[in-house]
């Protein structure tokens, strides 16, 4: 079974614990700007969002690489870059309609959320379970519990 | 390790920026942070210096800790000589900027000198400049922030600036990062102005590490978090509540100085307590709290983040304040609040916000109010001076003082100067509630014995944050004295000093020490940085800073005489409440104290206690 990273911002107080453990696992620094995940501050409505990579099926990331260094682990579903064949063309981050593929002028590459290799850090280090790892074809369900809730008539009567 | 190693060294009289090595001999006695900053300005300023002239000079300093992912580790501090006690002023605060400067590559920025015309500094990595700032002289730290994030296309920019509060000469302008938080307190801000220094803005982008074991660090650091997440104070109370989760407690032991200390007990408590921010408001059914949040990798997160109703006098037909933004903290909803009397949430957050946006320190401007109030009440003030009635509870004289203040106009001028020079200047010294100029805050003396000797002995002029005995006499934290009795408090203000002075020269927010003690975060720092650092170092190193801001607060003129509090707590007996009939038993507890930290009669450490601490 794969599992996929659950983002509910409704939980997220933006203190940037995932951005610090992804940085931490990919450079061994903890340096916010080197992290995939990111967590956006909508000021004025009080909100924190995380976000990265979906790990889409069809990756558009994976299909643009001219040179076939995006391939899919088998294992996790991760789009994963390999370095050694990247040559930091960027076209990837152009084909991506989400923004989640960068390149890194430290290293000369594209850098994109690897799932940590099944365990990813940054749901690991988050102290709300704002994100979590969880099966992949259910990670719409804390959101289905919501809703049921409301639909139990008979818990509200 | 964990330091980064190096200073920069700003100059405002010959606009350089000049990089140096950090005095790794110094990192080892004083840390970082509050500790080695104030080595520095100890080193480098004279106590009797002008602290709004040329010759202070002002430091953001950084701990080993900050940038790191230990729990809190965000923070940096604020280093002068305060115009507004002048003694040491050291104002800590969250939020994102700190680690960003570490990011930079900085543990420290000292600036000095004076510039001849308005300039920010801007800090991108390892290249640092000074640029003109005219354009923003004059504007809030609010618009200068958004200035700025236009200015060098860069929305990650963290930012610190000065408001227009300081440009005037407030004597408590605070030094605000990240639009709503900030180094509040002293009067940081009012020097950083009177420098001509409007505002640092700073990308960093390089990591931090140097760090010594980074697998045990790890260890040690998630082990730490997980003691947050598992109390009740810091897993629960806080988030839920913030620090407004006190309101009402406070109150119930008869320890909330309202009316300007008058009384220590406030019917309108519930009104303007966390749990009131959690309730809908009536006219558009939402609360006033939007979302906790934290700072820089703080797993607490104990920040409020509000909103002042759309209707409400204070923002009617000006949307600008119609967004969410900082809110309300215990000490700033009692100062704008109890101590003024005035139990309107709304107006309360308003004036917050006001105080943000214009950067000047909440407690300092909500007792000045209220010590206005008073003078007012006994008509020594009249309505032409004040500009409008200035009686206790009135929530239009509070939102119209905090404007008045964030702009130096009319009345605002004379708040700007702070309780004590305006009760001085209109022969009432006596209803000044401060020690050595600065304001005290949420706790009242008589109702907590302990706070009591902890505003009389704080090094930065009264302050809760020094020797935060609350916890003990309160909260039971680590563990339960009888608030009422002053036994036992000298011994109990002394470590509750150390172990601050310690933290607070870590990188770590003092919040966690609800939770932690120094053996919690003596490994992590262990694990970090060079040497070792054990529970018992970390508290000898917190009594060598204390001895050493003292001997600073001495050379500038400031005895042991001013070890006192005003007269109000140690002669007028507590009127309602467990502490009724009580005052502060100060004189009971002072001498004990000057013993237990080894201090001659007149309060000055002796030679022997200045060998043992190496200093």
């Amino acid at each position: 079974m794969q599992r996929a990273l659950s983002i509910d911002p409704g939980k997220c107080t933006g203190c940037l614990q995932c951005e610090l453990a992804c940085s931490f696992e990919h450079t061994g620094l903890f340096n916010p700007s080197r992290s995939v995940i990111r967590v956006f501050t909508f000021h004025e409505e009080g909100r924190f969002v995380p976000y990265t990579c979906t790990q889409c099926a069809e990756a558009w990331c994976l299909q643009a690489c001219p040179v076939d260094a995006i391939a899919i682990n088998a294992a996790t579903g991760a789009k994963e870059i390999n370095e050694a064949t990247c040559v930091g063309c960027k076209v990837c981050t152009i084909a991506c309609p989400f923004g989640t593929v960068n390149y890194s002028q430290a290293t000369g590459k594209v850098v994109k959320c690897d799932l940590c290799g099944g365990d990813p850090q940054c749901a690991e280090a988050c102290p709300t379970q704002a994100i979590t790892f969880v099966d992949a074809d259910q990670t719409g369900l804390e959101r289905m519990r919501h809703w049921a809730v409301k639909t139990d008539a008979a818990a509200h009567a | 390790m964990a330091w980064t190693e190096k200073i920069l060294r700003v100059n405002l009289s010959d606009k350089t920026c000049k990089e140096e090595p950090l005095n790794k001999e110094w990192a080892q006695q004083y840390l970082g942070q509050r500790g080695l900053a104030t080595k520095y300005l100890v080193e480098e300023v004279d106590p009797k210096a002008d602290p709004l002239g040329p010759d202070n000079k002002l430091i953001f300093a950084t701990g080993p800790m900050t940038g790191t992912m230990a729990s809190t580790g965000g923070r940096y501090s604020v280093i002068t000589k305060s115009p507004l006690t002048h003694c040491v002023a050291c104002s800590n605060s969250g939020g994102f900027i700190g680690q960003e400067l570490k990011n930079a590559g900085w543990d420290m920025v000292i600036v000095e000198g004076e510039a001849d015309s308005p300039l920010y500094l801007y800090i991108e990595n390892e290249r640092a400049e000074l640029l003109p700032a005219d354009e923003i002289w004059g504007t809030s730290v609010w618009h200068t922030d958004e200035w700025l994030h236009k200015r060098h296309q860069d929305p990650l920019l963290r930012i610190a600036a000065v408001g227009r509060s300081a440009e005037q000469g407030c004597l408590y302008s605070a030094v605000i990062n990240d639009l709503h938080r900030a180094a509040g307190r002293s009067g940081v801000g009012t020097v950083m102005a009177s420098k001509n220094l409007k505002a640092m803005a700073v990308r960093g982008t390089q990591g931090v590490g140097n760090i010594k074991d980074p697998k045990r660090f790890m260890q040690a650091v998630n082990t730490a978090k997980k003691v947050l997440a598992d109390n009740a104070v810091t897993g629960q109370g806080l988030p839920t509540y913030g620090t407004q989760v006190l309101m009402n407690v406070i109150n119930e032991i008869g320890a909330l100085p309202t009316r300007n200390a008058r009384e220590v007990q406030f019917e309108g408590a519930n009104e303007i307590s966390g749990e009131a921010m959690h309730e809908p408001r009536p006219s558009d059914g939402k609360p006033n709290l939007v979302t906790n949040a934290g700072c820089f990798a703080c797993t607490i997160a104990c920040g409020r983040i509000s909103t002042v109703d759309k209707g409400h006098f204070s923002v009617k037909n000006k949307p600008e304040y119609w967004g969410a933004s900082g809110g309300l903290e215990y000490e700033a909803a009692w100062a704008l609040g109890t101590d003024t009397g005035v139990d309107d949430l709304d107006a309360l957050t308003y004036a917050n916000f006001i105080c943000n946006e214009d950067g000047f320190d909440p407690i300092s401007f909500g007792a000045t109010v209220a010590a206005a109030m008073e003078l007012y009440g006994r008509g020594v003030l009249t309505t032409e001076q004040t500009g409008t009635p200035f009686d206790f509870g009135s929530a239009e004289a509070l939102v119209k003082a905090a404007e008045w203040v964030a702009t130096g106009e009319g009345f605002g001028k004379e708040l700007g100067l702070g309780s004590k020079r305006l009760c001085e200047k209109y022969g009432h010294p006596e209803l000044s509630m401060t020690v050595k100029g600065q304001e005290f805050p949420a706790y009242d003396p008589r109702g907590i014995q302990g706070m009591g000797l902890t505003y009389a002995t704080s090094n930065r002029g009264a302050c809760h944050l020094r020797s935060y005995t609350v916890a003990s006499e309160v909260l039971g934290i680590p563990e339960k004295t009888d608030p009422l009795t002053a036994e036992g408090k000298p011994a109990l203000v002394k470590a509750f000093q150390d172990a601050t002075a310690a933290v607070d020269s870590s990188g770590l927010c003092v919040f966690t020490t609800f939770a932690w003690t120094l053996e919690d975060i003596a490994p992590q720092i262990d694990a970090a940085c060079e040497g070792e650092w054990t529970a018992a170092r970390l508290l000898e190193m917190g009594e060598r800073v204390w001895n050493l801001e003292r001997r600073f607060n001495l050379a500038a003129g400031v005895s042991g005489k001013e070890d006192t509090l005003p007269k109000r707590l140690l002669d007028e007996p507590a009127a309602t409440g467990p502490a009724k009939g009580l005052v502060s038993k100060l004189d009971e507890m002072l001498p004990e104290y000057y013993q237990l930290r080894g201090w001659s009669s007149d309060g000055e450490p002796t030679p022997e206690t200045l060998q043992r601490l190496g200093l």
